[in-house]
């Protein structure tokens, strides 16, 4: 029996190669791209980091040394109080959503969501200016958290609803059966059980509010000193990244890439850390 | 955002056994059948008569409706203030304010034809550049990848779409552009006679603006087109393979068809979050305002002329342009990211139905 027709011909197996070959180094050239820009910005920054830049105040230009420890602040209490109202408000959203929203009410929430989570946030800033800036007349830290919180705020909605709808429905009905009241069974039962998951989904926004830029160029404005109040402008990290790059100073790119370091760090190690929580909740 | 909940659905599922740290009357209960799938309380079982609610339940009912409705009422509430700042614009250049090029803060006359060329533009470079890279990377990830290396990889690709875009803007201008000059200045002399390579090369401009908006879309295309690939049925696989087809006519043939409307909905996932990318782009684009066919001419988009602006806004009617401006760029946005939306759950729904999916 000729083994003829039962080969692959040659035309089809190099065709095979070639595009697993392809895509082998599609994959390649993405990860290794992607980690040199990575490595890059974790090596080029560190070399600038120096004590001085965490705990003073920027230089006037020309002058040696000078860190941001203003910026530090400020990205904190901003991204702080964003956390706060957002993850408040979004949880008892994705609470809505899972547990009681109807036929019609829930999937028009979940649309609206899922279009505000789109929205570029140029265009969230410009919402922040129009809500509190101008009526407040003045660039503020509690308009920049309004505007971090904005973008925030959806994610964590439907990061709520969708690990709710894990719980599985068993809970919920013994914990009804023995007479617990239906919101002291989502709050001491469904939402606890879904501890993990909310963890997690909490840890990664707060690192995406940390990278932020654009909103705040129109509600916290940025600060070369220390804030008077909330309701001062306010210097944050991203801010002075932004100012420092498109300046024309080599000390200021310096100090940007130094903040860049710092930045990346707090979102990698709040990504990491997620990430980790996540692989042992699946552990156990 | 579709991996912080694909992950946070992994941690959920773990606790699951949580369950059995519970008082044993009520975990007993819990079928092993239904770990499979989801469990959405449906309208109903957990609400009684509501006559007969208590005090408590009525007052959580309520505040977290109140809490939902927020959301809604916010994205109302954004498009009426834009709508209101941007009215004395749009008052007075009417449509003409979409197809104008002038942008003239002095004469104030201004028209956003410029900045929606560069945004498509720019968007457009990235995507033909992330697309390919996107989906041949993913295809390695589901298909040929030891699962090891797959888990690894997939992990980069997820810290990778959490890098703030200040941060790409800043390698993209000082690390980027310079090396992107001599590239330009080859280019120029060789093929200088082609409009699209014309230009001063100075790095920054709308190839820079391009390949960083790229680097921007790529992980994101390549983690929603690998689980849109992961989603194709197992048994799909085996009865292209029982023919004698070899991995690549069952990925070229099957998969990737199975997977169509998936995949050209995370393309358009990743043209909205081009189109909307602010930082990044204002840093490398140039912003200047202008229409060139080259590809090194420094250019400006919607975002970025917002952004870079704003502050400079002197006149009510110069900042009312701007506000237009972002106007557009909503509304674009939206449109973009309902289509998107849209076919990516098509496929969702079918792959959690394999019964449907037909062959």
């Amino acid at each position: 029996m000729a083994a003829d027709h039962l080969t692959v011909s040659l035309s089809r197996r190099v065709t095979n190669g070639a595009m697993k070959a392809l895509c082998t180094v599609a994959a390649v050239f993405a990860s290794s791209m992607l980690l040199l820009l990575l490595g890059y910005v974790l090596v080029n920054g560190i070399r600038y980091v120096n004590w001085e830049f965490l705990t003073t105040l920027p230089k006037p230009l020309g002058e040696e040394g000078g860190g941001m420890a203003n910026a530090f602040v400020g990205s904190f209490i901003m991204v702080g109080l964003a956390s706060v109202w957002s993850i408040f408000v979004g949880i008892g959203t994705g609470v809505y959503l899972a547990e009681y929203a109807g036929q019609r009410t829930g999937p028009s929430i979940r649309f609206i969501a899922d279009v505000l989570t789109g929205m570029p946030s140029v265009v969230i800033g410009i919402f922040g200016y129009a809500m509190l800036v101008v009526p407040m007349g003045t660039f503020s830290a509690l308009a920049g958290a309004f505007s971090l919180g904005v973008i925030t705020l959806p994610i964590i909605a439907r990061t709520t609803e969708e690990n709710l709808r894990l719980v599985p429905r068993e809970l919920r009905e013994a914990s009804l059966a023995l007479g617990i009241q239906r919101w002291r069974t989502i709050v001491s039962i469904v939402v606890p059980t879904a501890g993990a998951g909310l963890t997690t989904g909490a840890m990664i926004v707060v690192a995406r509010a940390m990278g932020e830029t654009a909103p705040l160029i129109f509600t916290a404005l940025g600060n070369r000193f220390w804030a008077e109040s909330l309701t001062s402008p306010t210097a944050a990290l991203t801010l002075n990244i932004f100012q420092y790059a498109v300046s024309p100073y080599d000390q200021w790119h310096q100090q940007a890439w130094a903040a860049s370091f710092f930045l990346l760090a707090i979102v990698l190690v709040l990504n990491v850390g997620a990430r980790a929580l996540a692989g042992q909740a699946l552990r156990r | 955002m579709v991996w912080p909940a694909d992950l946070t659905r992994r941690a959920t599922f773990g606790r699951r056994h949580l369950a059995s740290g519970l008082p044993d009357a009520i975990s007993q209960g819990s079928s092993s059948s239904l770990q499979q799938r989801e469990h959405p309380a449906p309208p109903g079982l957990l609400a009684p008569s509501r006559s007969g609610e208590r005090l408590g339940d009525r007052v959580f009912r309520y505040g977290v409706l109140l809490l939902a409705l927020s959301v809604p009422i916010l994205v109302v509430a954004l498009l009426i203030s834009m709508l209101l700042q941007a009215a004395p614009a749009l008052g007075r250049f009417g449509l003409a304010f979409l197809w104008s090029s002038s942008w003239n803060p002095v004469t104030e006359e201004f028209g956003v034809l410029p900045a929606i060329y560069g945004t498509v533009v720019s968007s457009v470079i990235a995507l033909l550049i992330a697309v390919p890279v996107g989906i041949a990377g993913a295809i390695f990830l589901v298909e040929f990848s030891p699962p090891i290396l797959s888990r690894a990889l997939s992990v980069l690709i997820e810290l990778l779409a959490a890098i703030p875009s200040v941060v790409i803007g800043l390698w993209g201008l000082l690390v980027l552009v310079p090396a992107l000059e001599p590239i330009q200045l080859a280019l120029g002399s060789a093929v200088g006679f082609i409009p699209l390579f014309s230009g001063p090369p100075l790095g920054i401009g709308m190839l820079a603006a391009g390949l960083v908006l790229a680097v921007m879309v790529l992980p994101i295309i390549t983690a929603v087109v690998r689980d849109i690939l992961q989603a194709v049925p197992r048994s799909q696989h085996e009865g292209m393979l029982a023919l004698g087809a070899t991995h690549w006519e069952t990925i070229s043939r099957v998969v990737l068809p199975y997977g169509r409307n998936g995949i050209v909905g995370a393309t358009i996932l990743g043209l909205g979050r081009a189109l909307g990318e602010t930082l990044a782009v204002t840093m490398v684009i140039g912003n200047t305002y202008q229409i060139s066919p080259s590809l090194f001419a420094p250019s400006t988009t919607l975002a970025s002329l917002v952004a870079s602006q704003f502050r400079e806004a002197d006149s009510a009617l110069y900042l009312s342009a701007l506000v237009g401006a972002g106007l557009v760029l909503f509304v674009i946005a939206v449109l973009v990211n309902v289509i998107a939306r849209l076919l990516v759950w098509q496929v969702n729904s079918r792959g959690l139905s394999p019964s449907t999916g037909g062959a």
